[in-house]
């Protein structure tokens, strides 16, 4: 998975295992964050996300393995003396100081002239629109302006990468969305590369340059959003990532980059292949189809020459303005299609019907056949 | 009656008041004014306190000789403080970081020594460090020292007393307000580049400070004016204002000496405490 050379690192974890007792909270993880990248670690509670940041950031140790920043070993360098900053899920704000004290601390910590202090606490809290403050208490401010504070008490010491541990987490939810453009381009002002650990696949979609799938202690896939989305390489992301629909069987032909799986029910799908070098999966291997519930058509005739065209029942029609959500019964499973609504009708003969029949049918482009 | 409670604001308020302030006025106040008119009173031949009214005894309590056993106490109090924080702050610290079901059993245990006389447990030090006792004996048979050292009657034997006696009152005080501690701080602090001692100064310490205020003033203020401990462990060569109080009010029979001592006595250790208070809310502001 490194596949940039270290030099172009900003932090790189290469074969990182961390245990907690018998717990394996990191399995043998290795990947590459680039410089001035936004990269999110994205995966449900306790995957191993934030262990990794830990580890980044010096709070934690790996069992076996190293991690590099800017191409150096960090071996047992503490995590003072590592110029990464967090930006904690709780803020951690030191609560008996002002904000221009909070703020100041990392650069009194390293020497910085006075001077230089002043002037570097102001921009910072200028950075984050909160100049106005610097005389005030934690306790005092919201939490969008806490989290605030603990944004430039991090930036103001120009770290080489930022950390940042579910930082939207607590905020609520219209608070979250306009942080999530705010750090977006902040990040982009500042070029700081950010690692930024959520559970929140939408927050990791909107906002990243590349994301980490974890599951249980594993790195399962880093990739562009779109990469990340439209071709999962496993069960487990295709399912945590978005919506979509499985179908479990066996591979029974293969042909170019396409492969047909064929159902306990006997049904066959046509989907792509998309392996990992030297992973071309075989005729005979059990194998799931994804297909997501937008990537699909209902149709009231038979099309004509689909190599995936099945006759469905349809079971629930649900509304939702911006398409309708259909739920059809494919050889007694449950399958979503999401119909876009492009046309504008009240005609009630436009949409499904619950209990009618349909031909549901999907191009084999937008199936993949998954084999891990 | 009702009617008129329930009019008057001030009149509620003085029902709610008036349970706690008759027992501050019969506990507190009234034995401070009877030692305050003692320590204003003369005495007659036979050692009773007499009228006239005279500044008498507050003249002889400012003898060079009590001044400087109110200082030499005062002194002794203080190293007594610091060494009960040194100690109790690293046993606070390890109940703290301890996981959840083993702390209540550690506060218990440092709690476990009230159940026994303290003027037992001041007897047992006492039989620990005299001349043939264990530890003495210890070190002859390690061959560390040749003739038993002889610890007790010392300010250092007061010392150990008065550490060994106060310390839970310093331990809970601070381990109450260390549970209360966010510990994510420290690590904010350490990746903000601050090394484990600058962690501890700039922000555990300021943020623990109630805790430790209160630690430092329960072990000061009983320390100063403490008898048994300097009673049994001085045994009469060192001695602190608390025993020569005590003397006073019994075979010395001077009671408005002991009166005016006590009652300087009080005015000092409050003028400390208030300093103290002061000096360690500059170091927090508005939590």
């Amino acid at each position: 998975m490194p596949d940039t050379p270290p030099a172009d690192c900003a932090v790189e974890l290469r074969d990182v295992v961390k245990k907690f007792g018998d717990v394996t909270a990191v399995d043998h993880v290795s990947l590459a964050i680039r410089n001035k990248e936004f990269f999110a670690m994205l995966g449900p509670s306790g995957c191993g996300k934030t262990t990794c940041l830990r580890m980044i950031a010096g709070f934690e140790r790996p069992n076996s393995g190293e991690v590099y920043i800017n191409g150096e070993a960090q071996g047992a360098t503490p995590a003072f003396e590592r110029n990464v900053n967090t930006v904690f899920q709780s803020y951690a704000l030191f609560p008996h100081m002002t904000v221009a004290q909070n703020v100041s601390f990392g650069l009194e910590m390293r020497g910085v002239a006075p001077a230089d202090i002043k002037r570097r606490v102001g921009e910072a809290l200028d950075l984050v629109r909160l100049p106005q403050m610097a005389g005030r208490y934690p306790k005092q401010m919201s939490g969008g302006q806490q989290q605030r504070v603990a944004l430039a008490r991090a930036l103001v010491n120009r770290p080489q990468v930022l950390l940042l541990d579910e930082p939207l987490g607590a905020l609520d939810q219209k608070l979250r969305k306009e942080m999530q453009l705010e750090l977006k381009s902040l990040q982009t002002q500042v070029g700081i590369t950010f690692v930024f650990v959520t559970h929140d696949q939408e927050e990791a979609l909107t906002m990243s340059d590349r994301i980490c799938v974890m599951s249980q202690g594993r790195a399962l896939q880093v990739g562009t959003p779109v990469e990340i989305y439209e071709r999962p390489n496993c069960r487990f992301v295709a399912d945590f990532i978005g919506e979509t629909n499985f179908v479990d069987g066996k591979i029974t032909g293969i042909e170019g980059e396409f492969a047909t799986v064929q159902s306990a029910a006997g049904l066959r799908f046509v989907g792509r292949i998309d392996p990992a070098p030297g992973q071309r999966p075989v005729a005979g291997t059990a194998a799931t189809l994804s297909i997501r519930p937008e990537k699909m058509v209902l149709a009231d005739k038979r099309p004509d020459a689909s190599a995936n065209a099945y006759e469905v029942k349809v079971i629930s029609v649900g509304y939702v303005g911006s398409d309708t959500r259909v739920v059809v019964s494919l050889g007694g499973e449950r399958v979503d299609v999401w119909e876009q609504n492009s046309v504008s009708t009240l005609d009630p003969n436009y949409f499904f019907r619950t209990g009618e029949t349909a031909w549901l049918t999907f191009k084999p482009d937008n199936g993949l056949v998954l084999t891990a | 009656m009702m009617r008129l409670l329930r009019q008057r604001k001030g009149l509620q308020l003085f029902g709610l008041m008036l349970p706690g302030g008759f027992w501050l006025i019969v506990f507190f106040l009234l034995p401070i004014a009877v030692i305050g008119a003692i320590s204003l009173m003369g005495r007659d031949d036979l050692g009773s306190p007499t009228l006239p009214l005279t500044l008498d005894a507050y003249i002889e309590a400012f003898d060079p000789i009590y001044l400087e056993l109110f200082l030499f106490s005062l002194w002794l109090s203080f190293l007594t403080t610091i060494a009960t924080l040194v100690i109790a702050m690293p046993v606070a610290l390890f109940i703290t970081r301890l996981p959840k079901k083993w702390r209540n059993t550690m506060v218990f245990l440092v709690m476990i020594p009230f159940w026994t006389n303290f003027l037992v447990r001041t007897y047992a030090l006492l039989f620990l460090m005299r001349a043939n006792g264990p530890i003495n004996n210890a070190l002859m048979d390690l061959k560390l020292i040749a003739e038993p050292l002889s610890m007790l009657s010392t300010p250092m034997a007061v010392w150990i007393g008065l550490v060994y006696g106060n310390l839970p009152f310093m331990i809970l005080p601070l381990y109450s307000s260390l549970e209360k501690f966010d510990w994510t701080l420290i690590e904010a602090a350490q990746d903000l580049g601050a090394n484990t001692s600058k962690a501890f100064f700039r922000v555990m310490l300021p943020l623990t400070a109630p805790g430790l205020l209160a630690g430092s003033i329960l072990t000061f203020v009983p320390a100063v004016g403490s008898y048994i401990t300097v009673e049994l462990m001085g045994g009469g060569k060192t001695t602190m204002i608390g025993r020569v109080i005590a003397t006073q009010f019994g075979t010395a029979g001077n009671w408005p000496l002991g009166s005016a001592m006590s009652i300087v006595l009080m005015v000092i250790v409050t003028i400390a405490a208030l300093l103290y208070f002061r000096a360690g809310r500059g170091e927090r502001i508005a939590l």
